[in-house]
């Protein structure tokens, strides 16, 4: 099989560089790199080509449509810890506050220091994401570890904890504006970033939990005990999906911060975090492509719900009712757990036996 | 004779006020097919769990192929050539069959993280040769059919067979078999008996073995070691233990002497 | 020194509301291994019917604040918290009792998001003044008691502290002395059993979720008293400081949930104190943190073997 793509590759390029004159050699690995890898290049091509016409279209869908890049990358990340390793996280949005405060900071103080050429700011925008998801992942690490003994209730309480007090320090900081927020970032992210780290996202978790070497995660998240017994290091596995998802989140953060241009502590309370999970949930805990779906779904739900409360033919009270996205939330969760705790795309959720 | 692979020197292991195991020793030299049995409750799983790694015990001293075990991860243990499996089938239950096995291959990956995500020719080469190991296992233990079906939905015995499976894939020097012929009935003992001896055999293993179906136990065991309340009471072959008064005792209890 | 003492009350008093909240935790976990996220929206729905049914309720005891009216609206709180949790429980998590504990601990987000969500859509999402149940004063301390006459103490923080020890007093009879307190704690040991021994387990659940909702709903009315302004949201903080007490005291423990709702409340008081008002959140989930981490099974609690 991979015979027979070497050699439609190697016509196809032949009669490539006979018609636009290329050396071929120089394309002689895209025939036999992996798929997937194909795949996110294709991707990140097509994001570069459309992005210049979605900055064109009306700015409210474009709000809409970042939003929902920005939350699959929150909810793939978290997929990894909560889906696939099984460690219920409530403390998501706590990382992505790291991210995005990092990278805000850097840009704020840096943001000119190569010129204000275009480039110039692009590539520290790029930087200071990236740092941003470094600091993110440090304080995964620095959750993932204490946390390796609790198990699920308590693991979340921590989880919970551990974000309180990421908003808490951020509160107290002045130089991070403290209870005033921080604004002022310039608008930097546009549709190629956000969907270009999406891409990647999807890439990295689905790729690495593909693989052998990423089973370990479904292992420690099926059995720990018998994962440990068949030599898998389930610490290295828990702290590694933490610090992961706290990347993710942290490049989402910046993402956000120099989107919307202002971030506030409490923007990134466990109600946010709560919202990543429900993502999760609603996609079904172990399937990537449910969680992207669902991102979008809950990203669109609230514009929704905003344009039936609007229409003027329904009752007041129903009306009302939408304003309230919440309330339909928290009844959609319940609803969910109680019908079909298994999402959208997820597989079986076992009954205890008794 | 060579020293031994797997040596337990007076161990014991103490919960609180419960002496779960007591000064119990135990030598077994490699290819050595031996048994450990007694009632129920007498501590046979805490003596898996204690080699293993699960639980440290709080006194003695427990060596395989010349160096302790006691105080490392269980997952370290497990990369020195010990595998086991488990009283209560403790398979990885939201993957299929051919991925239980192919995670009890993580351990000897010789590639890491960066390579499963830049996925060059080393990932594929490696991940390829796993695909054939692992197939080769399944194939032996006549699994290859279902390698895509969920391990939950395959029958109890070849459930039992497939944790045997996974824990071959660790390539370990010493198999720690905890009741695996519990909830299968006498045809399957019978085949479990030959598969028992043939991985021996093929693999070149040592194995220990907790059962309580004494004819599956005397009938492959070379040596037997009797554990009741945490202490050993008697050795020997399978004859040996057979007519060994104590081991009657523990059993069946003993006569009530009319007064 | 008599700083330190006012530190002490105020916290004593905040810390008796804790213990009550964290009652109702530890003993729901006892009995189903599962933290009820939604239980400090129960105490909130306690104040909130203080605040509804309060003034009513004063009138059948004579115009203005009682005690007897006191009574009776903590009563009445109780009573009604107590069928609340009951009608919670049978709708959201009886039906999964047999699947995963995230999907139980997920539907309990949802209901407390639903709780205080509605609660906001039904109420009004502006802090509502609790109408004066009992007239608040200074408590004259004799100065013949020397330097302690200095200090603060108010009706309500006696009546807080008071209240508290009588629950938990009653609390304790019915755990240790009667038959469902029993059947409680055979629960908590082993359910499949105390099935076995014909204890009817549904029956069991439901008493215990009403028990800890009515001492929630006594914590909302207290609280009231102390602190008149009430909003639709009282229960996040309260809630999760409390369970962080019950954590602290070891979940499942009775006891314990008492000792770390006192301890928690005492901490509050000298951090905010002492240290820096800001800090009081983050200083009490650090020591969630380092409770988990050094001692997970908490002061007064037994952990749980996995067998292996």
């Amino acid at each position: 099989m991979r015979r027979v793509r070497l050699c439609i590759g190697c016509w196809m390029l032949d009669v490539g560089c006979w018609v636009f004159g290329f050396p071929c050699w120089m394309f002689s690995p895209l025939v036999i790199m992996d798929r997937s890898k194909l795949i996110l290049i294709a991707v990140l091509i097509a994001c570069g080509i459309a992005s210049p016409f979605a900055s064109g279209i009306n700015p409210y869908y474009y709000d809409i449509l970042l939003g929902i890049g920005i939350n699959i990358i929150l909810a793939a990340g978290l997929n990894l810890v909560n889906g696939y390793t099984g460690q219920f996280s409530l403390g998501h949005a706590g990382f992505m506050a790291v991210g995005a405060y990092s990278a805000s900071y850097l840009t704020l103080r840096f943001g000119y220091s190569f010129g204000a050429g275009q480039l110039a700011t692009t590539t520290i925008f790029v930087l200071a994401l990236l740092v941003g998801g470094a600091a993110a992942a440090l304080a995964g690490m620095l959750v993932g570890v204490p946390s390796l003994r609790l198990k699920g209730d308590y693991l979340a309480i921590v989880t919970l904890g551990f974000n309180e007090i990421i908003k808490g320090v951020i509160q107290n900081a002045e130089r991070l504006g403290a209870q005033r927020g921080l604004g002022g970032m310039v608008q930097h992210t546009n549709f190629f970033w956000t969907f270009a780290f999406a891409a990647v996202t999807v890439y990295v978790v689905v790729n690495l939990v593909g693989s052998t070497y990423g089973r370990g995660f479904l292992a420690v998240r099926d059995d720990e005990i018998a994962a440990e017994a068949m030599g898998i290091n389930t610490t290295k596995y828990k702290v590694l999906a933490f610090v992961l998802g706290a990347f993710f989140a942290g490049i989402a953060g910046g993402l956000y911060a120099h989107f919307k241009q202002f971030i506030h502590p409490e923007g990134f309370n466990f109600l946010r975090s709560v919202d990543i999970v429900v993502m999760v949930i609603l996609g079904g805990m172990g399937s990537t492509a449910g969680v992207c779906v669902a991102a979008a779904l809950l990203t669109i739900l609230p514009e929704v719900l905003r344009y039936v409360a609007r229409i003027e033919a329904l009752p007041e009270w129903l009306r009302q009712v939408a304003e309230n996205r919440m309330i339909l939330y928290s009844l959609l969760l319940i609803v969910l757990m109680l019908t079909r705790p298994q999402g959208l795309f997820g597989g079986v959720v076992p009954r205890r036996k008794t | 004779m060579s020293a031994p692979l797997l040596q337990l020197d007076n161990v014991t292991m103490q919960f609180g006020g419960l002496k779960c195991v007591c000064e119990f020793s135990l030598s077994l030299a490699e290819g050595e097919l031996i048994g450990l049995i007694g009632p129920n409750g007498a501590g046979k799983t805490t003596v898996f769990n204690m080699i293993t790694g699960v639980y440290e015990p709080t006194a003695g001293k427990i060596s395989f192929a010349g160096k302790s075990v006691i105080g490392h991860r269980p997952y370290k243990i497990t990369a020195r050539g010990i595998a086991r499996t488990f009283q209560n089938i403790r398979l990885f239950g939201g993957l299929s069959v051919f991925d239980n096995v192919r995670t009890a291959c993580n351990m000897h990956l010789q590639h890491g993280i960066s390579h499963a995500l830049l996925r060059g020719p080393k990932f594929s080469a490696e991940e390829k040769a796993i695909d054939a190991t692992v197939m080769e296992l399944l194939e032996i233990f006549g699994l290859a059919a279902e390698r895509d079906q969920s391990c939950k939905s395959l029958p109890y015995g070849d459930q039992r067979r497939l944790e045997i499976v996974r824990a071959l894939a660790t390539r370990p020097k010493l198999l720690l078999l905890d009741e695996p012929a519990a909830g299968m009935n006498p045809t399957e003992k019978v085949e479990l008996m030959k598969l028992i001896r043939f991985t021996q055999e093929k693999f070149g293993l040592a194995v220990l073995l907790v059962e309580h179906d004494m004819k599956v136990v005397m009938g492959i065991c070379e040596r037997i070691n009797v554990l009741d309340y945490g202490r050993k009471i008697a050795e020997g072959t399978p004859a040996q233990i057979q007519a060994d008064p104590k081991v009657i005792a523990a059993y069946l209890g003993k006569e009530v002497d009319d007064a | 020194m008599i700083e330190f003492l006012q530190q002490l009350i105020n916290g004593l008093s905040q810390g008796s509301i804790y213990a009550l909240i964290a009652l109702g935790y530890t003993m729901v976990f006892g009995v189903l291994r599962f933290i009820n996220f939604a239980h400090g929206d129960v105490y909130m729905l306690g104040a909130f019917v203080g605040f509804y049914l309060g003034p009513k309720t004063l009138k059948l005891f004579g115009d203005g604040p009682s005690w007897p009216g006191t009574i009776a609206v903590l009563a009445l709180a109780m009573v009604l918290c107590a069928v609340i949790g009951i009608v919670i429980e049978k709708l959201c998590y009886r039906p999964l009792r047999d699947r995963p504990k995230l999907t139980v601990l997920i539907t309990a987000i949802g209901v407390s998001l639903f709780l205080e969500n509605g609660g906001q859509f039904a109420f009004g999402a502006d802090p509502k003044s609790f109408p004066e149940i009992i007239t608040d004063q200074l408590i004259e301390i004799p100065p013949a008691w020397g330097r302690i006459s200095e200090l603060t103490v108010t009706i309500s923080q006696a009546l807080v502290i008071g209240a508290t020890l009588v629950l938990l007093f009653v609390l304790r009879y019915i755990v240790m002395k009667t038959r469902m307190g029993m059947a409680m704690r055979a629960l908590s040991f082993n359910p499949v059993a105390a099935q076995l021994m014909g204890i009817n387990i549904d029956v069991v659940i439901s008493f215990t979720f009403g028990l800890g909702s009515a001492l929630a709903g006594a914590a909302g009315i207290l609280t009231s008293i102390q602190q008149p302004s009430i909003d639709p949201l009282m229960g996040v903080n309260a809630g999760l400081k409390a369970f962080v007490a019950a954590v602290l005291g070891g979940i499942g423990n009775i006891p314990g949930a008492a000792l770390g709702g006192i301890l928690i409340g005492l901490t509050e008081a000298l951090v905010v104190g002492y240290v820096n008002p800001t800090y009081r959140d983050p200083i009490v989930f650090g020591v969630l943190i380092l409770v988990l981490l050094v001692k997970p099974t908490g002061l007064l609690g037994a952990g749980e073997r996995e067998k292996v």
